[in-house]
């Protein structure tokens, strides 16, 4: 048994505690929002935070995290509010879609920590999460875009 | 759409194989609602009016979208088509996939299969004319209760208006109007009239794919389900011969063990105790089928099956006595690699099979071939197969493919149980249907005048389609799919021939994003340069002179080159090249921007000017631009799969490398209008990108790149 924090609730969940947090979320808590794309962390797309900051749940095993905090896509707004969602809709990034979770819990990590990034900012933050479609100028405008939305906000 | 949800309508389905007709009313609850956060709870009477749509006693619109989504827009771009002439906001209308039916059949490629760039292209007019029918239908049943003529009356946004004022919403007279027979002289709006086609909406699948609700074929999820994982022979073509599976089934949570045709699965409750105990799995393969297989024995292959005669896709005049009588002839010989798809969702497949029949939860480009490929493992009739399309993670024609379905379904009828059976990445990259490889001679014959009088492209390569339909391409006939951007040859030369040899190479090969234009528009445009350097010509001049009757390509080319530049000299260290192409319908110029650091080529900026005819959503065709290109981008830069002795080497991200935020060039998208009908635009840019950069690495280095990937080659 191990107990974790999903989007601000604990959850007891009953799985050997080197599996990743990702499958856990996936197939034993049911957020399904959370994708598998590679295993190695080489895709980003299984991006979680984990008190704020941006992991690759897919090589995260669930015993590691402790008291830590787990944010998904679905504990991130509740009505897609986000200024990072909000952002992407407003320039309609997605195109299958499969990687966007994990670019926008990328992406909303780094506005955390810098409300105003740069384009270096973007590549350093934004290059782990890969997108087949090739959504990445939408992606990199949306960012800028979702800085602006953020600042008004605050 | 919540995988509950999914399974809620899937399991009522109301169109079962087989197109409904106008007069079908049916009742059935709501769950099934596919729009996130949409719908009400309750029972509301749903009447299809035809096979595309559903008009509920509650106003609501329902569209059953035949197409996969992946990404191209078909979701929303589909749903323009029909609301424009059915005279509601598209916004407005409910997307559901549709079952499998034959009015969902692909006109174009002659199969429910989303697919060669056709979506909107087969639909364009089939869908307009169902949402014409509708709205005459509705139009006349509001009529009658008016007691006046439907002529008289119009529409708005989901409501009829009578000459004088009074409105009907579409809800209350949808079963009146689904009894009415079925109109068939409607007239369609012309392009000033319309309403929504042509305009940039936003896509209607956005709000689902930004809070992690759309559902992907990974996140399917029904009562009583397990999980699987496969073991796959390591080998291609590769074959269990013994299993010792002692150590897999103590493992926690493991349920079963099940040998199918494809591999060993692990049925188990959930998908990582099923990867545990797969890999603790001790299997003998018998391997001797592909044992000989390495990327020397598939190139040497064909190298000497290119000496032999192809089958003639294009002969204009006689090429080849005049490049005997030439005065000056260039030749060359081009080479092309195996690529994955690398669909980032890997493939996967939940299958539900009981004693009367089977549910499939698939990520699938081809509807038909998927209840086929499950009904055969099921040992059920297709029609006993209802196929639920999810959102696709990514199709590239990977999804066109079936084979990850049967192990699916046999793991479920094992285990009497639904089964989500999950491939890894590595299983993904390893087991592949491949781009395939070619090799190509190429020749061109200038007159002594310097006039180029004649070409010749001679290709060799396996034949996708005559592997994913058995019999579709008889014995000395071409694959059109393999011909594609050589056959279509855009420039005025008097003798050409193009001609063909099929030689397969022992492996899968598929339809990958853009198909053969990818790999014979490398060739024909790289040699476009070759020819142009030959006659002491500029590129582009050199092309625009032999394009003279080709207008659609003539504009594209000239708003390329004007938008990038072209003609003032590049910034110091810059290097230019181009490319034009016609595919599906779609005619388009490339300009490639490069730079070199550190003897390693780095894209700066890619132009792109297409004319796609008519356009539905030019958000959706810039947006499928920039896709193709970053896909051609990666494949160009380090696409290559290679294979030692039957086993395929490379099997993550790591070591089959995609474009990553960092490495994106600014890329800039010009449409040119014409009326036109709609030409393809998911895939042609793809195709453009390798030949437009190895032809500014000419520019930069007097080197000719005539293989591919460009990490190949040592540029510095």
């Amino acid at each position: 048994m191990v107990t974790i924090n999903v989007n601000g609730t604990d959850r007891t969940v009953d799985v050997e505690s080197d599996t990743p947090l990702l499958w856990v979320l996936r197939d034993v808590i049911g957020l399904t929002g959370t994708k598998y794309g590679c295993g190695m962390a080489l895709c980003g797309a299984c991006t979680v935070h984990l008190d704020g900051k941006p992991v690759r749940s897919c090589t995260t095993p669930v015993g590691s995290i402790g008291a830590a905090k787990v944010t998904t896509i679905e504990g991130l707004s509740p009505d897609r509010s986000h200024p990072v969602q909000k952002a992407w809709i407003e320039l309609d990034v997605p195109q299958c879609g499969y990687c966007q979770s994990g670019q926008i819990m990328s992406a909303s990590a780094l506005l955390a920590e810098k409300p105003q990034p740069t384009d270096a900012d973007i590549d350093a933050a934004m290059s782990g999460n890969l997108c087949r479609c090739g959504t990445y100028q939408r992606i990199r405008a949306a960012i800028h875009r979702a800085a602006q939305l953020q600042g008004a906000r605050s | 759409m919540s995988a509950a949800m999914l399974s809620a309508v899937t399991r009522r389905d109301v169109l079962k194989a087989g197109a409904a007709g106008a007069g079908l009313v049916l009742t059935i609850g709501l769950a099934g609602c596919s729009k996130p956060g949409g719908g009400a709870s309750g029972e509301r009477k749903l009447i299809t009016t035809n096979a595309w749509l559903r008009i509920g006693t509650d106003n609501s619109i329902t569209f059953l979208c035949a197409r996969s989504e992946m990404g191209q827009g078909v979701y929303t771009a589909l749903t323009m088509l029909i609301a424009e002439e059915l005279g509601v906001d598209p916004t407005r209308i409910e997307v559901e996939f549709a079952p499998v039916g034959a009015a969902y059949v692909n006109a174009l490629v002659g199969g429910q299969l989303t697919g060669g760039s056709t979506s909107v292209r087969d639909a364009w007019q089939k869908l307009r004319i169902a949402g014409a029918q509708a709205r005459e239908m509705l139009k006349t049943a509001a009529a009658k209760q008016w007691d006046t003529a439907a002529s008289a009356c119009r529409v708005e946004n989901g409501e009829i208006i009578s000459p004088y004022g009074k409105r009907l919403r579409y809800g209350a007279v949808a079963e009146a109007a689904a009894a009415l027979p079925v109109p068939t002289d409607v007239k369609l709006k012309g392009p000033d009239d319309f309403q929504w086609i042509g305009k940039a909406l936003t896509r209607l699948d956005t709000p689902a794919k930004v809070d992690g609700s759309a559902t992907f074929g990974i996140d399917v999820k029904l009562p009583g389900m397990l999980y699987a994982a496969l073991a796959q022979p390591p080998m291609l073509g590769g074959k269990v011969e013994t299993v010792d599976d002692s150590a897999a089934k103590s493992l926690p949570g493991v349920r079963r063990i099940v040998t199918t045709g494809s591999g060993v699965a692990v049925v188990a409750d959930t998908w990582w105790q099923a990867r545990k105990a797969r890999d603790a799995l001790k299997i003998e393969w018998d391997g001797a089928a592909s044992a000989g297989l390495n990327d020397g024995s598939i190139l040497r292959g064909l190298r000497k099956a290119s000496q032999g005669a192809g089958i003639v896709a294009r002969k204009e005049g006689d090429a080849d006595s005049a490049l005997r009588s030439a005065a000056r002839v260039v030749r060359a010989e081009y080479e092309l690699p195996l690529l994955a798809h690398a669909t980032l969702e890997p493939q996967v497949c939940t299958a539900d099979v009981r004693a009367d029949g089977c549910d499939l939860y698939v990520p699938t480009q081809s509807q038909g071939a998927a209840q086929a490929a499950a009904a055969a493992a099921a040992g059920l009739e297709p029609g006993q197969v209802a196929v639920h399309t999810t959102f696709l993670g990514g199709g590239f024609g990977r999804r066109i493919d079936v084979d990850f379905i049967p192990a699916a379904v046999e793991a479920s009828k094992a285990v009497g149980k639904p089964v989500k059976l999950l491939w890894t990445r590595e299983d993904d990259t390893t087991h592949d249907n491949y781009r395939p490889p070619a090799y190509d001679t190429v020749a061109g014959g200038f007159d002594r005048d310097g006039k180029l009088i004649a070409w010749k492209l001679h290709l060799t390569g396996p034949s996708i389609t005559a592997r994913v339909f058995p019999g579709a391409v008889p014995a000395g006939a071409v694959d059109p799919f393999a011909v594609e951007a050589a056959a279509n040859y855009p420039y005025d030369v008097p003798n050409v021939l193009v001609d063909w040899v099929p030689h397969e190479v022992g492996l899968n090969v598929g339809y990958w994003r853009s198909v053969s234009h990818a790999l014979n528009c490398f060739v024909a445009e790289s040699f476009m340069d070759e020819l142009a350097l030959a006659a002491g010509q500029e590129p582009a001049a050199f092309r625009r002179a032999l394009l003279g009757k080709q207008q659609r390509y003539l504009e594209v080319l000239e708003v390329a080159l004007r938008r990038s530049d072209y003609d003032n000299p590049a910034a110091p260290g810059r290097f230019r090249g181009v490319a034009v192409m016609e595919g599906y319908g779609t005619y388009m110029a490339q300009v490639a921007e490069i730079s070199l650091v550190d003897g390693k080529v780095k894209v700066e900026r890619i132009v792109c000017a297409l004319d796609c005819g008519q356009t539905v959503n030019p958000g959706i065709v810039t947006a499928q631009v920039e896709s193709s290109i970053l896909f051609g981008l990666s494949a160009a830069l380090w696409g290559e799969i290679n294979v030692q002795a039957g086993r395929v080497q490379q099997t993550n991200f790591h070591d089959y490398r995609i474009v990553r935020m960092n490495e994106v060039p600014k890329i800039e998208t010009y449409q040119v209008g014409s009326d036109n009908p709609p030409g393809g635009i998911g895939e042609p840019a793809t195709a453009l990108v390798a030949p437009a950069i190895c032809n500014a690495i000419f520019a930069a280095t007097k080197r000719r790149l005539r293989s591919l990937p460009i990490a190949r080659h040592k540029l510095a």
